[in-house]
């Protein structure tokens, strides 16, 4: 009795967490994009909010345009920095909007409005190796025309919207074959290796000049501009009416150079973000203020706090509704493999993608994460546990039946024991996925050690991405020893016993 | 209520035309059967002859496709299996000890389900631990650390904790060598013989059967083709079958012996 109580307690423990909280207090949310430049634009507006007294977080580097948007619309967030290009042409794709005005109004339908630029137009560009493209002697987009063996690395968000490749490829009729999708960031290590010779750049990027690169004229007019701007919910002003005034001090702040020096500072010099959007604010505003960097041990323990959080509440969830999905299908063999089969092709979805489904339904940071890792985590615990009691020997459930014990008596005395061993290796199994699988959770902004690890990747820091991979891989070695232990307290010492004499 | 709970009967079990076939193969053909009431009824028969499957149609692990089969004068249902159960001991070849529980916890688990009381279990588990000769500080080991005799035995004192009013025993000393066998073939006579239990036994094995049994059924091909004393079958066989069946086993000898000394 004791243990199944303790038991339901561990079972329910990590819910006793999700009362939500009172929304009238909530502070200004700001969010940015996956790449350095977003996140310094976010640093500056939330630290700017800050300044003058309206309480603002800043959940960084939530992924690409899609993720933002749709988080602004549900209300995960309220405000982010966007580009008048992405909006023109693919938020609002389709409608054919240029003029300022008619923008505006078709985001104002949606509650989002938009701010004046910040003076700084980052749109998309063409880059090379200067060596390479002096030796070939390219200077604008029309030339690549004669090379049709050069290999193209795009992000994959260029590679797929309608201003990006589609465009280019058509506008300017290039041959190339061979065009592939990579992370930002790679692409720069593999233009650097020419693994990959030309790709997608923003105009103010810090690294055009750390790799030693040249940007193609866009000759030919393909891309648009991509004026950088804030995008917020109207309904700031019931919250925070102040907010709207402040965030308008920004506009026309950041022209292009002042951008690319900011990048250089981060991306190259290292210097974190924060730091950085306090000098610029210090050299615009004349306002100081103290840029409070967390120690790393504060920092590792946050994230610990944070990846427990996703793992436990997940595997809880999926360990409370798997073990009696694992049962009926012992029990029931047609709903056997019915849900045999729908957990298993659960597995099968690639895990970014099935986090990508999720933001849709539970929008951006831990529940759609959480929900993510809980679909991962029932397969082996089903499995398991179906296994487990698929595999007590006849003469055992005979002998319970012949006992006079009723069919839920006899689960609870005399299968379950018997399966437990089982059991607990799937649960095992599932903790060991669900920790690994945790640090994705980043990419959506739910934190834990993929948050480093994603920063790491974007700054080419590797000290940064040892910072998350290390904990995450101490913490997949002490779940394991833990549910090691475990088996002492769940597996009978007789079964225990069993399994060493053979 | 039926009628049947105003008469009481004499035999614990009966049996009236009870067939069962798996599939095609038919374990059971058409058999009547009583079991009196505290003697001890032994099923005899060579391998695959239905001896199993008369015990499990008795304890109601399987349902007859024809005829009955009454328990104390009712007929066992889906209602009242897991009561009847209660008064019912069973146990299987290897004892079908649960490998989780010590012995201790296997003898007293159906008595801690129904919620007696901590002194009545105890008490009725040292009287079982005497009974059987059983060692006291084995109670608290798992069964794989018990000999097989030891197995046998707590499996015994299982099926007896609830003091049931018939024992069902399907070859329970079938796995075990003969000397430890002979042993066990002794304390089991003495203990039907204190308890004055009704005892089904399921052997193949003659000299067992004369040992332990009032009544011998011995079975082929899922029916019956006598019953009687070991003394009947030896010297008015109802064919040569059972002649065949007692000459080609030679464990009967000693029991013979035994029986005119
Ligand atoms: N679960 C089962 N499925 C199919 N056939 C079975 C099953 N159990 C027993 N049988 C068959 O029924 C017949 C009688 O079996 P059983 O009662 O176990 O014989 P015995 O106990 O006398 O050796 C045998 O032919 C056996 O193969
Ligand atoms: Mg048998």
């Amino acid at each position: 009795m004791n243990k199944n109580a303790f038991l339901f307690f561990l079972c329910i423990y990590p819910f006793l967490w999700c009362i939500p909280a009172d929304s009238s207090e909530l502070p200004v949310r700001v969010g940015s994009k996956k790449f350095t430049e977003n996140v310094l634009v976010g640093e500056i507006t939330t630290l700017r909010l800050r300044q003058e007294g309206v309480p603002a977080i800043h959940r960084k580097q939530l992924g690409g345009t899609r993720v933002l948007w749709s988080a602004l619309l549900n209300g995960d967030i309220d405000v982010y920095p966007e580009y008048t290009g992405t909006i023109t042409h693919e938020i609002l794709a389709g409608k054919g909007l240029e003029e300022e005005n008619d923008i505006k109004k078709a985001l104002s339908q949606l509650g989002i409005r938009m701010k004046r630029p910040f003076g700084f137009n980052n749109t998309y560009a063409i880059g090379m190796k200067r060596k390479t493209a002096q030796r070939l002697g390219i200077t604008k987009i029309s030339d690549l025309k004669k090379f049709p063996e050069l290999k193209f690395g795009f992000t994959n968000e260029f590679m797929y919207r309608q201003d990006g490749w589609p465009n280019l490829q058509m506008h300017y009729q290039l041959p190339q074959k061979d065009v592939r999708g990579l992370d930002h960031d790679l692409a720069y290590r593999g233009i650097d290796e020419e693994s990959i010779h030309v790709m997608d750049l923003y105009s103010t990027d810090a690294e055009i000049e750390y790799y030693e690169l040249v940007t193609l004229k866009d000759d030919l007019h393909a891309f648009p501009d991509y004026n950088a701007v804030l995008l917020y919910r109207e309904d700031i002003a019931d919250r925070w009416p102040e907010a709207v005034k402040i965030m308008s001090q920004l506009e026309g702040k950041i022209p292009e150079s002042k951008m690319i020096q900011m990048n250089v500072q981060a991306k190259i010099n290292k210097v974190p973000e924060k730091q950085v959007a306090a000098s610029f604010l210090a050299k615009e505003f004349g306002v100081h203020s103290d840029v409070y960097i967390e120690s790393i041990t504060k920092r590792i323990f946050q994230r610990t706090c944070e990846h427990l959080f996703l793992v436990i509440i997940s595997l809880s969830g999926a360990i409370i509704l798997s073990i009696p999905l694992g049962i009926a299908a012992a029990k029931a063999q047609r709903i056997g493999q019915g849900i045999l089969g729908v957990v298993g092709i659960i597995q099968t979805i690639p895990s970014l993608a099935l986090l990508v489904f999720m933001i849709p339904l539970l929008g951006i940071g831990g529940p759609p994460a959480i929900m993510a890792l809980f679909l991962y985590s029932l397969l082996p615990i089903v499995r398991n546990t179906y296994t487990g009691i698929r595999s007590i020997p006849s003469d055992m459930i005979e002998t319970a039946q012949a006992l006079g014990l009723s069919p839920f008596a006899r689960l609870r005395l005399v299968e379950l024991p018997l399966a437990s061993r089982s059991i607990l290796a799937g649960i095992k199994t599932s903790a060991v996925i669900n920790v690994g699988f945790a640090t994705l959770g980043a990419l959506i902004g739910s934190g834990g050690y993929g948050q480093p690890i994603l920063t790491g990747i974007r700054l080419d820091d590797m000290g940064l991405i040892l910072q998350g991979a290390i904990p995450a891989a101490v913490m997949a070695i002490m779940v394991q020893g833990f549910f090691d232990l475990a088996e002492r307290y769940f597996v009978s010492k007789g079964l225990r016993i069993e399994a060493e004499k053979q | 209520m039926s009628q049947q709970d105003y008469h009481v009967p004499d035999h614990i079990f009966k049996l009236s035309g009870v067939s069962k076939a798996y599939g095609e193969t038919h374990a059971v053909r058409s058999v009547n059967l009583s079991i009196p009431k505290g003697l001890t009824t032994v099923l005899i028969g060579p391998s695959g002859c239905g001896k199993s499957t008369t015990l499990r149609l008795m304890i109601g692990l399987l349902q007859p496709d024809e005829g009955t089969v009454l328990f104390e004068g009712n007929e066992i249902t889906r209602a009242n299996i897991l009561q009847l159960r209660q008064h019912m001991g069973y146990v299987i070849q290897n004892g079908g000890l649960f490998p989780h529980l010590t012995a201790r916890e296997n003898i007293t688990l159906m008595a801690h389900y129904l919620g007696w009381e901590k002194s009545r279990i105890n008490l009725r588990l040292q009287e079982l631990v005497d009974l059987s000769q059983f060692p006291n500080d084995g109670l608290e080991r798992y069964p794989v650390q018990l000999s097989g005799g030891q197995q046998q035995r707590v499996a015994l004192m299982r099926a007896l904790m609830l003091d049931p009013n018939v024992l069902l025993l399907d070859e329970p000393l079938g796995a075990l060598d003969p000397i430890i066998r002979s042993g066990l073939q002794n304390i089991l006579r003495e203990i039907f013989y204190k308890l004055r239990k009704s005892v089904v036994l399921v052997t193949h094995d003659i000299g067992e059967a004369g040992f332990l049994g009032d009544q011998i059924v011995l079975m082929r091909g899922g029916n019956i083709v006598q019953k009687g004393t070991i003394k009947e079958l030896i010297h008015s066989p109802a064919g040569p079958f059972v002649t065949n069946f007692i000459n080609s086993q030679n464990s009967l000898q000693e029991v013979l012996q035994e029986e005119y000394e």
